[in-house]
């Protein structure tokens, strides 16, 4: 909590454009555009008790206690002590404050935490350093490499070349490749000179905040100029530098404005499923609540005018006006009263701190730690642990979540042999354990230290100088756009735009072929310690439909070669003949790499003859210069010298999968639960991954790609894929989806004939999301596994509230990264992993864990643990409330309905807290019907908790019936037996007290077996509890009905003797034995036959483990199998490659390289030098 | 919150392990006794139960059904019966007798206890219930000079302090009951013993006089009587000085409020003389009523019971044939779950459970 309120003051508006002018701090004052401070905590120290207050008091059961109070405190009405709802008030409202001020101040230190992060900002012309809270919009700021972008900016000039910036926007978007961004050049000639800096007095009109991360509009006005500003000119928050010196910017939006701040969308207040059940509970209750008081006031009116009329010669009316039916008015409220026990406001809290136990269970589980990264599991929020156990659908981010962002260049093939697997001495391939020899790149000074290799075969072929094998890593440290960087000598950092690239030149390297710089026209590679330079001559560039990238090359010996990688069918294509066998081993070789879930490529060259080269070169720049079909002409050209290559071999890239994600999908599916891949990421990486990790799989009926660019397309598109998944209710189909809409409504199970998976692009899903919901919505749910591949961040979260508004599932989302808090916040559980990709995700998420295997603990044990928990514990205490409650009901036909509580004052103040609070919460804190092992060997056992089996409206009124019955067998048993009842000694028992007593102790001593009845998992603890708390209340009874009390304070334990009097007769030992029996049986009746009858699958369970007393099985790590068919695969970029870059120069260090400046920036001139 | 890039800056908790504790109740694997519900356990359970309860209702209907219990409605609805006359024109200050008389057809042996029983009087209704001051009744000084506020309209008294004060006290049983045996046309009045009567503790502890100098009138002279009650608190007893003032045995037994509008409260004891005579013979008696409680307004009755007792109190066959249906009830179960765990017991073993 800080100490103030800053801002509170500031007058809300709706911007309809921004305007601001640079280094004019008083100019943008007049618009109140918020600083960069932001503020997620909601109290300080002053607003604390009364807004946490007036929140409180917003829960209908705290405002209804609280009227409860001011009820009690009319003496007409009055009819139990103002202490019965206060102590429990006053109990439930602290634990609940001291919880929202603990919560508030951790906000309120991690936002002071970003607030207080330093800047350079120029102010005046000279540069200062500041706390990020303090920049202002208009603000130009300096950052360096690696920092992180503190605002959104307008890039104004950088240290590289021609404005050039790189960032990476993984906190954003979930890529880790870099991104290239670019100043105009009227602002980058300003270059590092503050005092031009300092000058710049460009305004800039633009969009109001928005949360589109790939979109900006705007324009620059400067110098009577006018510039247009896109996306490109624009840093987002959020992002990092990297690559770059240092970079000035334009502060445009800060703080809340921020795009990165925009798309997280507000924290909205969780409640989960069984919260939400509750508020309707709750209601039922008081309109069960509202009538019975009726009842029993219309019983009073009738009383009073028949009885109480007459019998007022010993108990005169005293309210006024004297009639009846204003005694049955006030008997209603005084019944609220006394009935207010039925609305649980003990219930509540209760709630609170066994969900607060299960965190800690969370947080305190040795499984679910990973000593790695010493990071244990943590319950952020603490309110949803048991929607744990209910999860339908979980919505996984790809990179960093399902694998580690590392690719490591796996095996490869080789003419014809493969190398990469691990061999013992004999020659026979063994698995790779921690005591597999790695190669020993020792010989070669520029080796990447981190590159593990085990074939020791490859790199004896490297040594003999086998020419397939130089010409397979030569392709490798020549066919690329990775940019080099060597800080010192020999220690060489690659730039790669996709991390496939990066490992693939990384293998290269170590294998001897360093790619050591590059330069528009030449490439250096130190070949087996040999420096030499190759002439670039042409890059022709991947795209999506090419699918390849070629080189070519002159090498120092004046040969021309053309280098080409690219996926297997589309390289396979133009192979010359003379390759076929090469081709179909290797095609062998490609299928066992894709059983491996690998990334393949397939690697070839050919020798270009100088003529037909020149020819073609000239074709080539005629063609990049012409200005209609210029795209078209360029591809032809391509296809026309990416023929007749020969095959080197291929590639196998493993993205490298988190350890045991396979198992948990498919424990994780098992168990019910539908898992969706929403990925930032390409097309091919995604479904690469979902077959690696057995999402997706052969033996599945078919695999839709949903591509379109129309509504309607998308449309026919889905329409085709629903009905091919179910063949027959066609027509029916057609119905639903004319019929949009009009309210609430949920969409039911499908039933589907065979496998299917989804894939969806993110274009294609902006069509499915906004007429198609409810199409896209039933195609996806008839899917096993649904991939949105390209989905931006606000996307993610919309599939989530897509999910969330038709289908009646609890929501799952996961994900590690910036792009995914939209989509965390969005479903009814959020969990980060806390990982690779910073805490963003991990800072909004519910719950968070280091490695995604962790969720099958987190679900399967702790959630069906919490769900079974939490459900046991509300049928119990409704239960117990509501035998407590009803017997006041019974009672008010014998009392004259004057409100007449049946049991003493202190047993109803101690009843919920003292005498039947532990054991249930014992019970929910420690229950389980079987133990972590066998939940995680059976995920079917989570199936109930999907369908609300264990606690439902159903449940409630079952709830509501065992109380009933319990509460008449509690009153009319004592009623029979203590009727004109006599002691054994002739005095009577019949009195009022002795029949509370016998009553309260009745009603206890059931609802304590009831509650040993419930408890399946008797710890030491649970003993004590429930044990302890009936000698409790004896020992309370008989202290609070003593001598001494009452000599202390008579009018307050008026009840002295009673328990002496009453509880040492045998009769009444019997009555209170016959109660307990007559309310328990029935329950072990239905259970029993229940059991004996429908069996449940955790009673077969339980019934086995206790047959067999078998050891819980181990859990198999079982490999799986992977289907053989392959997935080549480049990771391509979404973007056009760098390609244009290179050749162009631009972004080359060398600034000696005379080029000439190009203003349109990124238009492909390859041919330029030449 | 959605802007922290940076982990956990805090250096010194780098090093130190975060891994939990790996403690049995941390990581949830405390030692437990699960029961589960099999044929084993509750086939067994119910017959227990069933053949457990039905001796003990046995037991129990055949000690009721020994206990002797004679009772006797004096109200006099019908006016020409004995008390009619009393009954409707009687109020609490006029004094009118009746006699009722009746026939024991067996002897009473042991002690035998006299109780008044009234009907239809809601001595559990909320306003009267509360309508008493526990502090005035303990002795407490200041609370007989300014009652407790619950006492309205019976707290003060033409500006005097009632005590006892009070709805509860002011409707006090005030009929007095006397009981002849009719030994061959003579009457014997039968010796009845008041002292006793009240719980010990009510007597000892909960009611107390107040204490000061001189006797009880002096005490109780800034008081009013309660306005029903001819005589004021500290001379209800004229007999015995000590059974006077809050300490009365018959105030106590009123005081204790009763729990249902039906009840019966101990009037008399009457105590065994020897072991040879019964101590009420079979033959007639004459109950003698003082009639000054007025219940006809209201529909009540007025009942006089004489009873025996045993070690499980007063007659009440109720709890004997509810043991003896439960026991039942749980055996015929009992019966009905062995044929259905025979018919379908396979049902639960556990062959769908994959290894």
């Amino acid at each position: 909590m800080p100490l103030f309120d800053s801002d509170c003051t500031r007058s809300k508006h709706i911007e309809q454009e921004r305007h601001l002018r640079a280094n004019d701090r008083d100019f943008n004052q007049k618009f109140y555009y918020v600083d960069n401070q932001i503020k997620t905590s909601k109290y300080n120290v002053f607003t604390f008790l009364p807004i946490n207050l007036f929140e409180q008091f917003q829960r209908i059961a705290n405002a209804y206690f609280l009227f409860l109070l001011i009820l009690q405190l009319i003496p007409q009405v009055s009819s139990l002590s103002w202490y019965t709802t206060v102590v429990p008030l006053m109990l439930v409202l602290i634990i609940t404050a001291v919880k929202d001020a603990i919560d508030d101040y951790h906000r309120y230190q991690s936002d002071n935490q970003v607030n207080n992060r330093e800047v350079m900002i120029l102010i005046n012309g000279k540069l200062r350093k500041e706390k990020w809270m303090h920049v202002q919009v208009g603000d130009i700021i300096k950052m360096e490499n690696n920092h992180f972008v503190t605002a959104d900016l307008l890039l104004l000039s950088s240290s590289e070349p021609y404005g050039l910036l790189y960032i990476e926007t993984a906190e954003l978007d979930g890529e880790t490749n870099l991104k290239v961004k670019q100043a105009l050049t009227v602002t980058s000639d300003m270059g590092e000179n503050t005092q031009a800096l300092a000058d710049f007095d460009g305004e800039v009109r633009c969009e109001a905040p928005n949360n589109r991360l790939d979109k900006f509009r705007g324009a620059l006005t400067y110098k009577e100029n006018k510039y247009s500003l896109d996306n490109e000119k624009i840093l987002l928050r959020g992002c990092t530098l990297r690559n770059t010196e240092w970079c000035y910017g334009l502060v445009i939006f800060a703080g809340q404005d921020t795009k990165l701040m925009q798309n997280s969308g507000l924290s909205a207040f969780k409640r989960t499923n069984i919260d939400r059940l509750m508020n309707v509970l709750v209601l039922w209750i008081f309109g069960f609540l509202v009538m019975m008081c009726t009842v029993l006031a219309i019983g009073n009116s009738v009383w009073e005018s028949y009885k109480g009329y007459y019998f007022q010669v010993y108990l005169p009316w005293i309210h006024k006006p004297p009639n009846s039916s204003f005694s049955g008015f006030l008997m209603f409220w005084s019944y609220v009263i006394i009935l207010n026990t039925v609305v649980p406001i003990s219930l509540y809290v209760s709630i609170e701190v066994i969900r607060l136990g299960s965190s800690f269970y969370i947080d305190w589980d040795t499984k679910m730690y990973y000593p790695k990264k010493n990071t244990p599991a943590l319950a952020r929020t603490t309110t949803l642990t048991e929607e744990l156990g209910q999860i339908q659908y979980i919505f996984s981010d790809k990179t960093g979540t399902l694998t580690q962002n590392i690719m490591i260049f796996n095996k490869c093939t080789i003419n014809g042999k493969m190398y990469g697997h691990a061999c013992d001495f004999s020659g026979q391939r063994a698995d790779i354990t921690a005591k597999t020899e790695k190669v020993d790149f020792a010989f070669n000074s520029m080796a990447d230290p981190k590159f593990v290799f085990y074939d020791h075969s490859l790199m004896e072929a490297v040594k003999i100088c086998d020419p397939k094998v130089h010409e397979f890593f030569r392709l490798l440290s020549l066919c690329h756009t990775v940019m080099s960087e060597e800080k010192q000598k020999g220690l060489l950092v690659y730039q790669a735009q996709s991390p496939d690239e990066g490992a693939l030149v990384t293998a290269a390297r170590n294998f001897g072929f360093v790619f050591r710089s590059r330069t528009p026209e030449t490439i250096t590679i130190v070949e087996m310690g040999e420096t030499k330079i190759y002439e670039l001559l042409s890059i022709l560039d991947f795209d999506n439909v090419r699918k390849r990238m070629s080189v070519i090359v002159r090498h120092p010996d004046k040969k021309l070669y053309l280098y080409c990688k690219g996926a297997d069918t589309i390289v396979f294509e133009r192979l010359n003949s003379s390759s076929q066998q090469l081709r179909d081993i290797t095609t062998s070789h490609l299928d066992e790499f894709a059983g491996d879930g690998l990334r393949t490529l397939a690697l070839a060259y050919k020798e270009l003859d100088e003529e037909s080269f020149d020819n073609w070169q000239k074709r080539y720049q005629e063609a990049s210069i012409a200005l209609e079909n210029r795209d078209e002409q360029l591809s032809e050209l391509y296809e026309e010298i990416e023929k007749d290559l020969k095959l080197l071999g291929a590639t196998a890239v493993e993205d490298k999968l988190q350890d045991g994600v396979p198992q948990t999908i498919q424990t994780l599916s098992k168990a019910n639960i539908k898992i969706w891949v929403l990925t930032g990421d390409k097309q091919e990486t995604a479904v690469n991954i979902g077959y690696a990790c057995n999402m997706l799989h052969e033996d599945m009926n078919k695999i839709f790609i949903i591509e379109g660019s129309s509504a309607e397309e998308v449309r026919v598109e889905l329409r085709k894929a629903s009905a091919t998944m179910k063949e027959r209710d066609q027509a029916e189909d057609e119905v639903i989806s004319i019929k949009q809409p009009k309210k609430q409504f949920f969409l039911p199970e499908e039933h589907v004939n065979g496998e299917y998976g989804l894939v969806i692009n993110g274009d294609t899903l902006a069509h499915a999301l906004e007429d198609l919901e409810v199409e896209f919505l039933k195609a996806a749910c008839l899917c096993k596994t649904v991939i949105c591949c390209r989905a931006t961040p606000l996307q993610k979260a919309q599939v989530v509230e897509l999910v969330k508004k038709y289908k009646k599932a609890i929501t799952l989302a996961i994900g590690d990264g910036a792009n995914d808090v939209s989509m965390i916040k969005a479903a009814h559980i959020g969990v980060g992993i806390s990982g690779e990709e910073g805490t963003q995700a991990v800072l909004s998420s519910d719950f968070s864990f280091a490695q995604f295997r962790y969720l099958q603990r987190l679900l399967l044990v702790h959630g069906r643990w919490s769900y079974l928990r939490m459900c046991r514990f509300l049928r119990y205490f409704f239960y117990k409330n509501f035998a407590f409650t009803f017997v006041h009901f019974w009672y008010g036909f014998f009392c004259g309905f004057s409100a007449q509580t049946v049991y003493d004052e202190w047993f109803i103040t101690l009843y919920n807290l003292v005498y039947t609070s532990l054991p249930v919460l014992a019970m929910s804190l420690f229950e389980q019907d079987v133990n972590d092992r066998w939940s995680m060997a059976y995920p079917q056992l989570y199936e109930p908790g999907q369908f609300n089996l264990y606690f439902s409206k159903l449940a409630f009124v079952e709830c509501i019936i065992h109380g009933v019955y319990s509460s008449l067998v509690l009153f009319f048993i004592p009623y029979g037996a203590l009727f004109e009842a006599e002691r054994d000694d002739g005095k009577t028992v019949s009195d009022y007290q002795s029949f509370a007593l016998i009553a309260q102790t009745c009603l206890l001593v059931a609802v304590t077996l009831q509650i040993a009845l419930d408890t399946t998992y008797w710890t030491a603890i649970n003993h004590f509890f429930i044990w302890g708390s009936l000698a409790v209340y004896f020992a309370i009874t008989f202290t609070m009905y003593s001598n001494g009390m009452y000599l202390m304070f008579p009018t307050s334990f008026p009840f002295i003797g009673t328990a002496r009097n009453a509880l040492n007769q045998p009769h009444v030992w019997l009555t209170i034995f016959l109660t307990a029996v007559m309310c328990v049986l029935p329950v072990i009746l239905v259970r029993y036959l229940k059991g004996e009858l429908k069996p449940t699958f955790s009673n077969k369970l339980r019934c086995r483990i206790c047959q067999m007393k078998m050891i819980p099985p181990k859990q198999a790590i079982s490999r799986l199998k992977r289907p053989s068919v392959r997935r080549s695969a480049y990771a391509f970029s979404h973007q056009r490659g760098f390609g244009a870059l290179i050749t162009s120069g631009k972004n080359m260090r060398i600034r000696t390289v005379n080029l000439i400046p190009s203003k349109t920036g990124a238009s492909s001139n390859v041919d330029k030098q030449k | 919150m959605a802007t922290n890039y940076s982990p956990k800056d805090d250096e010194g908790e780098q090093h130190k392990s975060r891994k939990p504790d790996n403690t049995a109740f941390k990581q949830q694997r405390l030692p437990a006794w699960q029961p589960i519900l099999t044929a084993g356990t509750v086939l067994p359970a119910f017959f227990i139960i069933g053949l457990v309860f039905i001796p003990i209702g046995i037991g129990l209907f055949v000690t009721s059904n020994n206990i002797k219990e004679f009772e006797i409605d004096y109200t006099g609805i019908e006016p020409n019966s004995p008390c009619g006359i009393c009954a409707n024109n009687g109020t609490w200050n006029t004094t009118c007798t009746c006699e009722v008389h009746f026939r024991l057809d067996q002897p009473f042996e042991g002690n035998v206890f006299m109780y008044y029983g009234l009907s239809n009087f809601y001595q559990n209704h909320r306003r009267y219930v509360k309508s008493r001051d526990d502090s005035q009744l303990n002795g407490d000084k200041s609370s007989l000079k300014d009652p407790s506020k619950e006492c309205e309209p019976y707290r003060m008294s033409n500006g005097r302090p009632i005590a006892p004060c009070g709805a509860i006290a002011n409707s006090l049983f005030n009929d007095t009951l006397v009981l002849y045996y009719m030994d061959n046309g003579t009457r014997k009045e039968i010796q009845l013993t008041s002292n006793g009567i009240a719980w010990w503790t009510d007597k000892n502890v909960k009611f107390r006089n107040p204490t000061g100098d001189g006797n009880l009138s002096t005490i109780f002279k800034d008081t009013a009587k309660p306005l029903n009650w001819p005589k004021p608190v500290y001379d209800l007893d004229p007999t015995d000085p000590h059974n006077n003032g809050f300490i009365n045995e018959d105030f106590i037994v009123w005081m204790r409020t009763a729990a249902l509008p039906t009840f019966r409260k101990l009037y008399r004891l009457i105590m065994k003389t020897d072991s040879l005579t019964p101590t009420l013979q079979q033959g007639n008696y004459t109950l003698h009523v003082t009639y000054n409680y007025p219940v006809l307004s209201f529909d009540g009755r007025k009942r006089m019971i004489l009873s025996t007792i045993s070690w499980m109190g007063g007659k009440n066959p109720f709890l004997g044939i509810a043991y003896i249906t439960v026991g039942s009830i749980c055996f015929f179960l009992g019966v009905v779950l062995l044929i259905i765990h025979h018919k379908y017991g396979n049902r639960n073993t556990s062959a769908d459970i994959p290894n």
